[in-house]
């Protein structure tokens, strides 16, 4: 693959000046530019399941998980303080529906919503990422379940909410068969109703998702501990 | 045996017009654009990076061979080497399976270079199989193109017809669901478009179904479904030749 060619120095002066100066006129123009950044504002309306279909062009598991990384973009580098805390969350859970209808199997969009957009200090948000999350169990409660486990956590210990902490971890025990989940995930209730704080409580959570094999990717293992971490220095 | 020798011709011209190097730098580009989002995942980061690597690679070996066949086919036509084959004493269809033949050895080939990356994320047998799907995909996609090439004589209509096809088989059970959901409105202009899909239905091939990442997540298909997918491809690829050849056949120079 070789062609014919005259030497550099054939080129006139004048070609290599206006080479160079319009080359530094695109650096110039995309440096002024700067990064755009997304804002909560603008998470636009989910699309159905099926239209996401059509636009995977039959690779559906590649674009749920892109469009995962797609939505965790939206509000992280926002100007606020916390992450996700001003996002849609009517549009966001109507992302994750329709993510999760594509590609039933992937964990990510049940991740994001129990540990990252239920965790927003707000109890209204919380709320409905937890009816997500509890809605959802039912599809594969077998799979489902550690996202209903912390999900009853968060209902415990941050929205103080007993009666609704123990309405998802008795549906972790009614409705799990699979031999895989663990008897300390089956009996939830009792664990919710014991006097431990948040601490111990996710300590306990996270240790037994470990030791279960619940817990695979090295990245979810490290942020969970880094969450654990967190929640340690805030106690102190 | 001619057509042997008209598929090495066409193998050698895959070598020195640099594919080699485009394959090389696509497969680095896959790796690392999925390596770099997988680091950007807070979970399953081993499944998104094995996701998007297995639909950029089918996606980069439909385009190189797509183009390869299409740029292929219109040199030899402008250089007038198509007329010159012509007044050689070999039959027609002898010439046209020749170039095939080729070109479905570069298919098969470009697919074993790219499932082999595969193999660092997910188990043999799935690599194996996706691979094998792939280079059945590639065959298709070859026989389309050097149809269309020979047959539209112009390289942007010929690539853009093999695009169309290729998008629209690998979408239509998608449009099929939508058109036939419970959403859909009950008329006539709708149920006479939903029968006119599911007629288109019947003359593309289910591209949807063939060379899928979730084997390589998730775990191989079953047996039948597997055959019945790559069967379907074989079809269509065997349905594109004889058309290829009937065309051939009229072609006056």
């Amino acid at each position: 693959m070789t062609r014919d060619e005259r030497p550099l120095r054939a080129v006139p002066p004048a070609m290599w000046i206006a080479l160079a100066a319009t080359l530094a006129a695109q650096i110039g123009w995309r440096s002024l530019q700067g990064p755009a950044g997304a804002g909560a504002a603008d998470l636009p309306p989910p699309p159905s399941a099926q239209a996401l279909r059509l636009a995977s062009f039959g690779e559906p598991p590649a674009l749920a998980r892109l469009a995962m990384l797609y939505l965790q973009a939206f509000d992280y580098g926002g100007a606020n303080l916390t992450p996700y805390r001003r996002l849609d969350y009517a549009r966001l859970i109507g992302w994750l529906d329709a993510i999760l209808e594509l590609d039933p199997r992937s964990e990510y969009p049940l991740f994001a919503a129990a540990r990252i957009y239920a965790e927003v200090p707000d109890e209204a948000r919380s709320r409905l990422m937890l009816e997500f999350i509890y809605r959802q169990f039912f599809v594969d409660p077998d799979r489902r379940w550690p996202w209903l486990a912390h999900a009853a956590l968060l209902a415990k210990h941050r929205l103080k909410d007993l009666p609704l902490a123990r309405r998802y971890a008795a549906a972790i025990d009614r409705h799990t068969h699979a031999a895989s989940v663990p008897l300390w995930a089956k009996q939830m209730e009792i664990f919710i109703l014991e006097d431990m704080n948040e601490l111990q409580a996710a300590r306990i959570l996270l240790g037994g998702l470990l030791e279960s094999g619940a817990i695979r990717d090295p990245a979810e293992a490290r942020f969970l501990r880094q969450r654990l971490e967190e929640l340690e220095r805030r106690r102190r | 045996m001619p057509a042997a020798i008209l598929a090495r011709l066409i193998l050698l011209e895959a070598r020195r017009s640099g594919l080699p190097w485009l394959v090389a730098g696509g497969l680095a580009a896959a790796l690392g654009l999925a390596a770099f989002l997988s680091q950007v995942a807070l979970t399953e980061g081993r499944a998104l990076q094995l996701a998007l690597l297995a639909a950029l690679l089918r996606a980069g070996a439909v385009f190189l061979v797509a183009a390869q066949v299409a740029a292929s086919t219109m040199r030899e036509l402008n250089d007038k080497g198509l007329e010159l084959a012509l007044s050689f004493p070999l039959a027609r269809s002898t010439q046209y399976l020749g170039r095939l033949a080729g070109f479905f050895t570069l298919g098969a080939l470009l697919a074993a270079a790219f499932a082999a990356p595969l193999l660092l994320f997910a188990p043999p047998a799935a690599v194996a199989q996706w691979g094998l799907s792939l280079a059945c995909e590639l065959a298709l996609v070859a026989a389309a193109a050097l149809f269309f090439a020979m047959s539209l004589a112009s390289p942007v209509p010929a690539l853009a017809a093999t695009a169309a096809l290729y998008l629209l088989a690998r979408s239509m059970s998608a449009m099929q669901a939508i058109a036939s959901g419970p959403l859909a409105e009950h008329s006539l202009a709708h149920e006479l478009a939903r029968h006119a899909i599911d007629g288109v239905a019947l003359i593309v091939p289910s591209l949807d179904r063939v060379t899928r990442s979730e084997w390589l997540l998730y775990g191989a298909p079953d047996g039948r479904s597997y055959a019945l997918g790559v069967g379907g491809l074989l079809v269509y690829a065997a349905l594109l030749a004889a058309a290829g050849i009937f065309d051939f056949q009229r072609r006056t120079a």
